[in-house]
């Protein structure tokens, strides 16, 4: 069983980077500039405010991030797993809800919103220790299967599916930018349309009200579905967080 | 010169009164920071990509060169911005360099101007024209 | 108190100049933004940002609501010995803000 799941993590991998693209090979040269310089990347301003909650105490045991994982450094290589299977609670979860559990189950302290800056924070803090490792998430079914099927189903008033744009038509232009393969290998990343820092689920909830679809919900069974399918998708390529995208 | 070239989106053709009251605008404090001393081309450069992939932040480096004097501050302004100001920089003693970078906000496609006044009172211009593309995609 | 980072070499030599970045956390509202009722959101932005170098000015910038959100500033700087570097810069509330960041000259 382990023997197999690690053959098909490998073959993954294998897979490799070849026809596949980062939304940073898309970007403008200026927009990758602005990546490839930490000192001028702003993705670094919540970095760096998560290193300060790392070691902040926070809810009723007293504990902070410190307590139990020690400096952040400790946490290369975490992001290349997530989204991971929460065995206690039977479904795939980010790292995002992953910081939250740890928040409730063991500071005793109240969960972030989807979209607070102290999670996005800490996400990016985390996710940055492993910028440069490739992404091997586990592709666990039946929630692989359910993200892909929701990938390729149409939706909304405008009745597009994420593949009509991210896989036909990826390379072509949509405005001035070119349409990227949507591969979430960058987040939490600084969107300029943003004009700050979110997470994948609000380039997903972007995306869904884009289409002009009723977004699922943040914490849905579908979210969790299409985040896995996403992360399996663009497993073998690199982490960029904090990624910078138009 | 820059040839000039122009996308104009339909939406922009409200805009475009407001554009055109900035255009003047421009002028006009281009004119009282000049005043009469001669406004030349050169010397100064103003570093910026002719296509944006955003208008919400754009990177920008104004530089000048071996000045005959000393650079007293460089303007920038944007014609197509509803406010027609971006930054005036002035250098003291303890610049290495008449440069700065920084990153910008335009609305539109438009035409970005940057002065720079020297210490012996010449006023030297750059600009570029630039297309303005919006996101596909807003939140 | 906003976050701030400020890049600058770890050794400069007398007389050479050196880069300086430095990166403000601010959303720099421009004040032509409207809310999802219509509503102008009010500008708020970093108005003004000085340099100096042990009280010698490097650079003194006024800044407009063109100024993008979370700005970034570039610009060089040069020293004849070890200082201190300050960086202040002031929103439109009158809230001044100062970084300091060490140079040191070998």
């Amino acid at each position: 069983m382990i023997r197999g799941f690690a053959l098909v993590i490998v073959a993954l991998l294998l897979i490799g980077a070849g026809d596949r693209r980062s939304g940073y090979d898309d970007a403008s040269p200026d927009t990758r500039a602005m990546q490839d310089d930490d000192d001028a990347n702003p993705g670094f301003l919540w970095v760096k405010q998560g290193e300060n909650l790392w070691s902040e105490p926070d809810g009723k045991a007293g504990k902070s991030c410190v307590s139990c994982h020690g400096d952040a450094t400790s946490m290369r290589g975490v992001a290349t797993h997530y989204p991971a299977f929460d065995g206690k609670r039977g479904v795939p979860i980010t790292l995002e809800q992953r910081i939250n559990f740890c928040r409730t189950d063991h500071m005793e302290a109240p969960a972030f919103a989807w979209d607070d800056d102290r999670l996005l924070a800490l996400s990016a803090l985390v996710g940055t220790q492993s910028r440069g490792m490739m992404l091997a998430v586990e592709p666990r079914e039946p929630f692989r299967s359910e993200g892909a099927a929701l990938f390729n189903e149409r939706m909304g008033q405008l009745n597009l599916s994420c593949a009509q744009c991210h896989e036909e038509r990826a390379g072509q232009r949509l405005g001035g930018s070119r349409i990227p393969q949507g591969h979430a290998n960058g987040y939490p990343e600084y969107r300029l349309e943003w004009q700050g820092m979110g997470s994948l689920y609000r380039r997903l909830r972007n995306c869904m009200v884009g289409v002009r679809a009723e977004p699922f919900a943040p914490d849905s069974r579908e979210t969790a579905a299409l985040m896995l399918y996403l992360a399996v998708r663009a497993n073998g390529m690199r982490i960029e967080t904090p990624a910078v995208r138009p | 010169m820059i040839a000039r070239r122009r996308f104009v989106l339909l939406a922009s053709c409200a805009a475009a009164s407001r554009a055109d009251a900035t255009v003047a605008e421009v002028g006009a404090l281009i004119q009282a920071l000049v005043g009469d001393a001669p406004l030349k081309e050169g010397l100064i450069h103003l570093d910026l990509p002719v296509m944006v992939e955003n208008g919400n932040s754009v990177s920008m480096t104004v530089s000048v060169t071996n000045p005959p004097a000393p650079v007293e501050a460089i303007h920038v302004f944007a014609e197509g911005n509803p406010l027609p100001q971006v930054g005036v920089f002035q250098f003291g003693p303890r610049s290495g360099a008449a440069r700065v970078s920084t990153r910008m906000r335009l609305a539109t496609s438009q035409t970005v101007i940057a002065i720079a006044r020297l210490r012996d009172g010449s006023c030297w211009r750059d600009s570029v024209d630039l297309l303005v593309t919006l996101a596909a995609c807003i939140e | 108190m906003v976050r701030v980072l400020i890049n600058v070499p770890k050794q400069v030599r007398s007389g050479e100049a050196f880069e300086v970045k430095v990166l403000i956390s601010h959303p720099m509202e421009s004040g032509q933004r409207r809310d999802s009722q219509g509503q102008a959101i009010p500008r708020d932005i970093i108005n003004h940002f000085v340099c100096t170098l042990d009280g010698e000015t490097v650079l003194d910038a006024a800044l407009f609501p063109a100024i993008a959100a979370n700005p970034f500033l570039s610009f060089s700087v040069v020293a004849e010995k070890s200082g201190t570097l300050a960086l202040t810069f002031t929103d439109d509330q009158g809230v001044t803000q100062t970084e300091m960041a060490a140079i040191n000259v070998v």
